[in-house]
């Protein structure tokens, strides 16, 4: 760092970050022109500065082939945050309980919730969707949700960050009176609030961006979140109107987006010190 | 590893580690056996019974030159996702590791694809490419070159490596990245100093000691390119066009969900298990604890 500009350095990453920004630039210009015009083949990254009225009109009234995007980005976030908030919450009991007790099968119990690693739902798609129909799970909010709470890797990244708790402050708090449930809630809790941070982003995310799960239990369109939607939206060749596609595209990825980049310390930090 | 102070009491962490076992055994476990259990079973044309056939699915399945085709496919197409994603993520990794002015900056504008769900950047890649739409499609036909992969295999499955692979860069420079910065500035400067340069530098001290990191990747993009593409290829050529882009997900979605094949796409459930289980264990051999979701 010597007051020479590494230039090399500097292309490159200029180069990377082109990469990326093209596509959304494309979409946020393209959204405000005349579909008549797109599908003429006259898609341009420059944007018809009269044309933003496109988000208010696919929030009420969607596309062609979708429900409106307003009542999809509510069903998304409501998937999104129903299973981060469930993941954490199970995940940290089921950490606590096999770190902080010993009990019968404790370890049968750790190797139960491990082996779900190793079970993604593309592995088990037909099984599954009986299960769900066996408890009538289909076409509602928690056959949304529910399934997906189940989660090896928060409980493992949970265990590892009590394992790491330091034996005193346990001591300490014995000493001081508290209950197992109080010194879960009033230290163990917040002495973790960095990692809870962490694994919030990645599981919002993980939420938002499912495609696979609530295609298959979900076939009621107002059970529709904004992913699955989208590609419903360009499934119909015929008549899809681009313009109103890339507004929503740009609304799809707005929130997961501004979780990342908002809470973007804890996240590289949890994600990268997590997996060790 | 174990803790040493601990709380007594039986029957309190039986209650908090029994919803998540619940939620296990029945969406996990239940449905893995059903799966194990009907790949061995098969149904009479009219779906009144059913009997036990032991491995005759699979023999079928390994027989059949579509299913076979469709392991090569999918080889291919993770090979080439990885390989494209974690290339490109050293590359970026490497600068960004550089003392310049702007690196938060260029960092964060690089993690953030991290969000975008694999589905939705199919649909930006649909209008960079599409044939009639696309930016980059309608230039290419232009400039003279066939360019229509709706109607084309190999463009096709070039689209579903692309966008597959555009989108999973950012987690490879995230972990690249750290595991560059983790690497002692000392170890870097001794190099320096014995004169080892540049290039020779970078592949004589810093890539071995990268290769934890490198590994580690290496797994999770094999796992994301064999399953978490289903929204991308699923919104981009639905496997098509013919079977084109049918990687082991998607037939196994057509031939059980489309078509309704219980015996055959139960055995295939079964195959894919028995993948990530083989990259699971190969993940936590060679790397210690190392999980991503």
């Amino acid at each position: 760092m010597n007051g020479r500009i590494d230039w090399p350095a500097h292309v490159m990453l200029g180069l990377g970050v082109l990469l990326f920004i093209l596509p959304i630039w494309l979409v946020l210009a393209g959204a405000t022109l005349d579909p008549a015009a797109i599908a003429r083949g006259e898609l341009s990254l420059v944007p018809r500065l009269d044309g933003w009225g496109v988000y208010a009109a696919v929030l009420a009234e969607g596309a062609p082939g979708a429900q409106p995007v307003g009542r999809m980005l509510l069903v998304s976030a409501g998937m999104a945050l129903a299973i981060a908030a469930g993941k954490i919450v199970i995940s940290i009991l089921s950490a606590y309980a096999v770190t902080f007790f010993r009990f019968p099968f404790r370890m049968t119990a750790f190797w139960t919730i491990f082996i779900t690693l190793m079970l993604p739902v593309e592995v088990r798609i037909m099984p599954t969707y009986s299960v769900m129909s066996d408890l009538s799970l289909i076409n509602t909010f928690p056959g949304l949700t529910v399934p997906l709470i189940a989660s090896a890797t928060a409980t493992l990244l949970f265990r590892q960050t009590f394992l790491a708790v330091p034996d005193e402050l346990v001591e300490a708090a014995r000493m001081d009176g508290a209950g197992p449930l109080r010194f879960l809630k009033d230290i163990l809790i917040p002495v973790s609030a960095a990692n809870l941070a962490a694994l919030f982003v990645i599981l919002f995310v993980y939420g938002w961006n499912q495609y696979l799960w609530p295609l298959l239990v979900a076939t009621n369109p107002r059970l529709d979140t904004i992913v699955i939607g989208i590609v419903k939206m360009i499934g119909t060749e015929t008549q899809t109107e681009w313009n109103r596609v890339m507004a929503t595209a740009v609304l799809a990825l707005l929130p997961p987006v501004a979780v990342v980049v908002l809470m973007q310390r804890w996240f590289v930090k949890g994600l990268t010190e997590g997996e060790k | 590893m174990e803790r040493r102070t601990i709380f007594p009491g039986i029957a309190l962490p039986m209650l908090l580690v029994l919803p998540q076992l619940l939620l296990t055994v029945v969406f996990f476990l239940w449905p893995a056996g059903q799966a194990i259990w009907s790949s061995m079973t098969r149904a009479d044309p009219f779906g009144i019974r059913t009997q036990f056939v032991g491995l005759e699915n699979f023999a079928d399945l390994f027989s059949d030159p579509l299913y076979v085709d469709s392991i090569g496919r999918t080889v291919v197409f993770c090979a080439a996702v990885t390989a494209l994603s974690m290339g490109l993520a050293l590359l970026l990794a490497v600068y960004a590791d550089r003392e310049i002015r702007g690196r938060g900056f260029y960092r964060i504008l690089l993690i953030w694809p991290y969000a975008v769900a694999p589905a939705v950047s199919a649909v930006l890649w649909i209008l960079l490419l599409h044939p009639q739409i696309g930016l980059v499609g309608r230039w290419l036909n232009r400039a003279g070159v066939q360019w229509n992969y709706k109607l084309d295999g190999t463009q096709a499955m070039l689209v579903v490596i692309v966008a597959s692979a555009w989108k999973q860069v950012s987690y490879n420079f995230i972990f690249l990245l750290a595991g560059l910065q983790s690497i002692p500035r000392a170890v870097i400067e001794a190099a320096r100093m014995d004169g080892a340069k540049g290039w020779f530098r970078f592949r004589t001290v810093v890539l071995p000691l990268l290769m934890p990191t490198v590994f580690f990747l290496l797994v999770v993009n094999l796992v994301y390119s064999a399953f978490d593409t289903f929204g991308t290829i699923q919104a981009l050529t639905q496997g098509g066009p013919g079977k084109a882009t049918e990687t082991l997900v998607v037939k196994v979605y057509r031939d059980g969900v489309v078509n309704l094949d219980i015996g055959s796409s139960a055995a295939q459930s079964v195959v894919l298990m028995l993948g990530v289980i083989v990259l699971t264990v190969l993940q936590f051999r060679f790397l210690g604890r190392k999980v991503a979701e």
